[in-house]
């Protein structure tokens, strides 16, 4: 069997859901204590991905990606990075596509700390940074976990948009989901369920780990 | 002296109320402010604490003013010395009584003498989930009074307890109120709970600050 595809997997699931960490953070707040009016128009739109044909997605990132599309011909200009068929390229259609899994866990998390804690901490002294280290995000325990969770099960198994975006290279962009579907073409069923079982014993574990939490999170707020 | 005047437009249930109070608290003394809901009580406590911005007025601390909106000043929370008791006492779930005190100062003597005068020296080790409704009250007035705040406030403090514990309590908030001598301003909808903390009582009643009437 070969592992390769796996590798390429897990390292696209870590890359996008370490960068999806830094930049959903802000938009979950955004859209969990904002009141403004657009808020909500564009917290529509960056949901998107949950609802749309991975293909449709894929179709559009592989145009803008592309290196006479607005975003692939400025990171080919700028950095000399190119995003189509490239493994940049799926780390980053991987975070468009999965960017509401992790909205939607840091959200959840975010609302699930009681305004009052903040307040608290203000009155006491400390500043906006301190009181998110020290109090939100240690509060917010299961919705961090929620969204790391669900981003990296959502990338690992991306399939639409990574074979629009990526193709299929080996080592490159050839990503676990992409091997299973060859195998089945190839009609090599016995290797697809190898790499079928493999990919839901990596991701029983997560969702154990990931109910634990929750329902112990949920015992100490009773 | 905690001297504020305030005005702040805010809407309880379906009506708007303005708030239009004033009222100069005497040093180391307590005022209660009697109202029932709805009346601003916590819209003021919030004001005087820095977590509302009043649309004008004053709040001077002897001296200093904490915000004056005539030169649109606004010292935020951080930097008033305040002590805020919530009404649901808001405690850090994941953190220790001794914990939840050392997070606001870490003069741990200071927290362990605290911890010790609210009668909670036993507990120090214990989360929040593992107390009593009465030992949350008394952790969150350590922990309010830690940084020596020119002033205390707190939101019906004893509201949420059951009568027994609200006298015994009661007392309790009275003699460490004495014993530290910081100025506090209590909110209640609870007359009894008024006259048994508070050396000067005053009623808000939609919005206004009235001498406390005996037919309230």
């Amino acid at each position: 069997m070969d592992w390769v595809p796996f590798w390429v997997s897990f390292q696209l699931g870590l890359w996008v859901t370490g960068l999806l960490l830094v930049i959903a953070f802000p938009l979950a707040w955004l859209f969990a204590f904002s009141k403004r009016g657009w808020v909500v128009w564009l917290e529509s739109f960056l949901s998107l991905p949950m609802v749309l044909a991975p293909t449709v997605m894929g179709f559009y990132l592989l145009l803008f990606l592309s290196p006479n599309g607005p975003v692939g011909k400025f990171f080919l200009d700028t950095f000399g990075l190119r995003l189509a068929f490239s493994f940049p390229g799926i780390v980053f259609a991987g975070c468009v596509s999965s960017l509401p899994f992790m909205i939607a866990g840091l959200k959840t998390g975010l609302l699930g700390v009681p305004p009052s804690l903040l307040e608290a901490s203000y009155t006491l002294g400390k500043g906006k940074w301190e009181t998110l280290w020290r109090v939100v995000l240690p509060n917010m325990k299961a919705g961090l976990v929620s969204g790391m969770v669900l981003t990296f099960a959502h990338t690992i198994g991306e399939f639409g948009v990574v074979l629009m975006i990526g193709g299929s290279l080996p080592g490159v962009t050839k990503v676990v989901s992409i091997a299973i579907y060859e195998k089945v073409e190839s009609l090599d069923f016995a290797t697809a369920h190898l790499y079928a079982l493999v990919l839901i014993l990596v991701a029983y574990p997560g969702m154990l780990l990931l109910n634990q939490l929750q329902r112990r999170e949920s015992r100490r707020s009773q | 002296m905690i001297h504020f005047y305030l005005q702040k437009r805010f809407v309880a249930g379906q009506r708007e109320f303005h708030l239009d109070v004033e009222y100069a608290v005497t040093k180391g003394s307590v005022l209660g402010i009697l109202g029932p809901s709805g009346s601003g009580k916590t819209t003021l406590l919030r004001c005087l604490a820095g977590l509302e911005r009043p649309d004008g007025g004053f709040i001077r601390q002897d001296e200093s003013f904490w915000y004056d909106g005539s030169r649109s000043l606004f010292v935020p929370p951080q930097k008033r010395q305040v002590g805020l008791v919530f009404q649901d006492y808001a405690l850090f779930p994941h953190l220790t009584v001794l914990g939840n005190l050392l997070y606001a100062s870490n003069d741990r003597r200071r927290a362990l003498e605290l911890l010790d005068l609210v009668h909670l020296a036993d507990h120090a080790h214990h989360f929040p989930r593992e107390l009593s409704g009465g030992q949350k009250q008394r952790t969150a007035l350590a922990r309010a009074l830690i940084r020596k705040p020119e002033l205390l406030l707190l939101d019906e403090p004893l509201s949420a307890l059951d009568e027994e514990l609200r006298d015994s309590l009661g007392e309790e908030i009275h003699r460490v109120q004495a014993q530290t001598g910081v100025t506090t301003v209590l909110v209640s909808h609870s007359r009894k709970e008024i006259e048994l903390l508070s050396t000067e009582v005053m009623e808000l009643r939609e919005g206004r600050l009235d001498p406390v009437r005996h037919d309230f």
